[in-house]
């Protein structure tokens, strides 16, 4: 009907990609383009970091030349405080991509006598902006301002004419602000900034810092609200998004052996699924790091890159250990199919580990790893920070093709249908593993907990370490359930004597039934003999009547012939 | 220049005589504060310091480059080179009582 064009192209907001990793996945794909950004948090918090990594990403990776204007630090000092991050700015400089402005305002050097405004600011950004051809700015911070200046109401009409002019400039522009009480920054920056609020927070917990970001706006844009931990390490600011926005890994319907073949039986027949998550819980000396070790030892000698993440022993203390159950590690490392990481968990907090092994995984590119024991980690974060370090951990390694196991020390016995971690929900299979006390004694025994997507054994299996390796014991039931340790090896025993005394027993018996055949089969011969005489006998009479009748008869043919008188 | 030749004449005398006043100020074009400032400094100069200054004014439109150079954030503003210590004076230089004071002037 109508002859207007349909306007199905929609404008979205342009975005421009911070290059700060991962914070362009959960702003689906950076800062609003052309438009001020604040970024706002305490002291220390990464503001101006933040910010210079937006700018060295954009002069070096997407050819956006950048203007960084500096209110508290001298150029110099800035430069040396983000060498250690690997940011050369001297050579950035002098290519033109980066250019550095120190703007120092000196309260007591200054008189103010009238009416004024920041036009030396407009000027001196808008300089520098048209000689690199700068699309970036940072304005770090601004805030500083309202300290060398004092009338207000000239400095907040200014600002706004600041941000305006930027936008018109159509430059990506960050804000840092000092974060004030009750609100987002000291004087208020948020009113004048609209389109993208950025909020750095900074928490130490049991003396270990948790640095964290938060999107609090963004408009015309969707983004992930969660607080999202981030670190600053040699590689400048690394954002972890929680758990991605999706679900959508690829399931694989392949299967990985566990490197103990009565556990694959149990598992229908072939073990885990590739790139499935596998736990294996249990009490303290039941065997997990045992487990662990088969499995990566098998996968090793598959062909399969993995790697050991060990919380608790060194590498050398793994090694030696696992060689006492002829499982040798130390070949697959001289081949380079395995590589270990061990740390201990309170040497950093919860996101440095998190990012420390998805970094070794970007880097060894493995196929299986194992993590010996998660329970640590507890030390370093509360459960629920564990729990979401684990769910972001499993995720990301099924978005990265990854098996991994987890190992997770039950502590309490009572608690064995519940890791401390609150991960059994997210795992695909899991395997736990507890002493069964009886007799005096203990014994190992595993059972499937669960194992998505698979047929699997219901029992409870007898587990035993062994100098050739580990190997689950058939199921021994005796007359009281299952019986394991000595009480099965008793029970077997007994049942061995009895079977000797019963194959003795049955072979007495056949002899007397032979016996008896024996006597039997004679006495029918004998009875057979008997039978025959008297046959024979009896034939004899018979002949002998037959005899005399036909000689009777003849008899009275010739006496009759003798009457005829024929003779 | 010209200018900049009075300007090194100036500078010498300022070190000849110490109450000779060096005096930059800085404007952007004819905007209406600059304007207010370069009316009420010529005023105040002729009332107070007659003779006895140099005067150089800068519009930083001209001289963009000057902007980072010299810290320049809010204009106009006016320098004082001589006699230390230097000072700046920011606004429109309407408050003479405090022009005064940052040229370190007794009010006669």
């Amino acid at each position: 009907m109508s002859s207007e064009p349909s306007n199905t192209a929609l404008t979205l907001l342009k975005k421009t990609p911070s290059g700060i990793n991962g914070l362009d996945q959960i702003t689906a794909g950076g800062l609003p383009w052309g438009r001020p950004t604040l970024v706002c948090g305490t002291a220390g918090s990464g503001k101006t970091l933040f910010a210079m990594e937006f700018l060295v990403h954009g002069a070096r990776d997407f050819n956006e030349p950048g203007i960084f204007v500096a209110f508290e630090e001298k150029s110099e000092e800035l430069t040396v405080n983000v060498a250690s991050l690997g940011f050369d700015l001297e050579k950035l400089q002098a290519q033109k991509l980066i250019k550095l402005d120190h703007i120092r305002i000196e309260r007591s050097e200054i008189e103010e006598t009238g009416e004024y405004n920041l036009d030396g600011l407009f000027i001196r950004l808008g300089y520098a902006i048209d000689s690199i051809g700068a699309k970036r700015v940072v304005l770090d911070t601004i805030e500083s301002l309202f300290s060398g200046l004092t009338n207000e109401a000239i400095l907040r009409a200014e600002l706004r004419r600041l941000f305006e002019w930027l936008k018109e400039k159509k430059v990506t522009t960050i804000i840092t602000g000092e974060k004030g009480e009750g609100t987002l920054t000291r004087q208020g920056l948020e009113e004048y900034v609209s389109d993208c609020v950025i909020l750095l927070d900074h928490r130490v917990e049991n003396k270990i810092s948790t640095r964290l970001l938060r999107i609090i706006k963004y408009r015309g844009s969707v983004h992930g609200t969660n607080e999202y931990p981030f670190l600053i390490d040699e590689d400048g600011i690394s954002v972890l998004p929680v758990t991605s926005l999706l679900l959508n890994h690829e399931a694989s319907t392949e299967r990985i052996p566990s490197g103990i073949p009565a556990l694959d039986k149990m598992l229908g027949g072939s073990g885990f699924f590739k790139f499935s998550s596998i736990l294996v819980s249990g009490t303290a000396g039941t065997g997990k790091t045992s487990i662990a070790g088969s499995f990566i030892d098998q996968s090793c000698k598959d062909g399969r890159k993995s790697i050991y993440f060990a919380f608790e022993e060194s590498p050398q203390q793994i090694i030696r250990n696992m060689r006492s159950i002829n499982v040798d590690l130390q070949k697959h490392i001289d081949s380079g199919l395995l590589t270990f990481s061990a740390s201990r968990p309170t040497q950093s907090g919860l996101e440095m580990h998190l990012l420390g092994i998805t970094r070794l995984v970007d880097k060894f590119k493995p196929e299986v790893i194992v993590l010996d024991p998660i329970s640590n980690l507890i030390t370093v974060g509360s459960a629920s920070e564990v729990k979401s370090l684990l769910t972001r951990l499993i995720d990301y390694l099924q978005g990265a093709n990854v098996t991994v196991m987890f190992t997770a020390l039950a502590y309490n016995e009572n608690k064995t249908e519940q890791t401390d971690e609150g991960i059994s929900s997210l795992v695909d299979a899991w395997l736990l593993v507890r002493d069964i006390e009886s007799n005096g004694e203990r014994n190992r025994g595993l059972y499937v907990m669960k194992s998505r997507g698979m047929r699997h054994s219901n029992q409870v299996r007898e587990f035993v370490i062994s100098d050739e390796g580990l190997r689950l014991v058939d199921v021994f039931l005796g007359p009281e359930g299952v019986l394991t340790g000595s009480a099965r090896e008793t029970q077997q025993l007994v049942e061995r004597t009895s079977v000797v005394l019963r194959d003795h027993a049955v072979s007495r018996k056949d002899r007397e039934i032979e016996r008896k055949r024996l006597v039997l089969e004679s006495k029918i011969a004998t009875l057979r003999e008997e039978f025959e005489s008297l046959q024979e006998e009896l034939n004899k009479s018979y002949v002998e009547d037959e005899l005399k009748k036909s000689v009777l008869d003849e008899n009275r043919i010739q006496l009759t012939r003798k009457r005829d008188g024929s003779e | 220049m010209n200018e900049n030749a009075q300007w090194e004449e100036n500078w010498d005398d300022a070190q000849a005589d110490s109450t000779h006043y060096v005096l930059r100020l800085f404007i952007t074009g004819a905007s209406a504060n600059s304007r207010r400032a370069v009316i009420n400094l010529k005023d105040i100069c002729e009332k107070y310091i007659k003779d006895n200054y140099s005067l150089e004014i800068v519009d930083v439109h001209q001289q963009k480059s000057i902007a980072a150079k010299e810290q320049l954030v809010a204009l106009p503003l006016l320098i004082k080179i001589s006699p230390s210590p230097e000072r700046r004076l920011i606004g429109d230089l309407s408050d003479t009582a405090r022009v005064l004071k940052g040229l370190g002037i007794s009010e006669k």
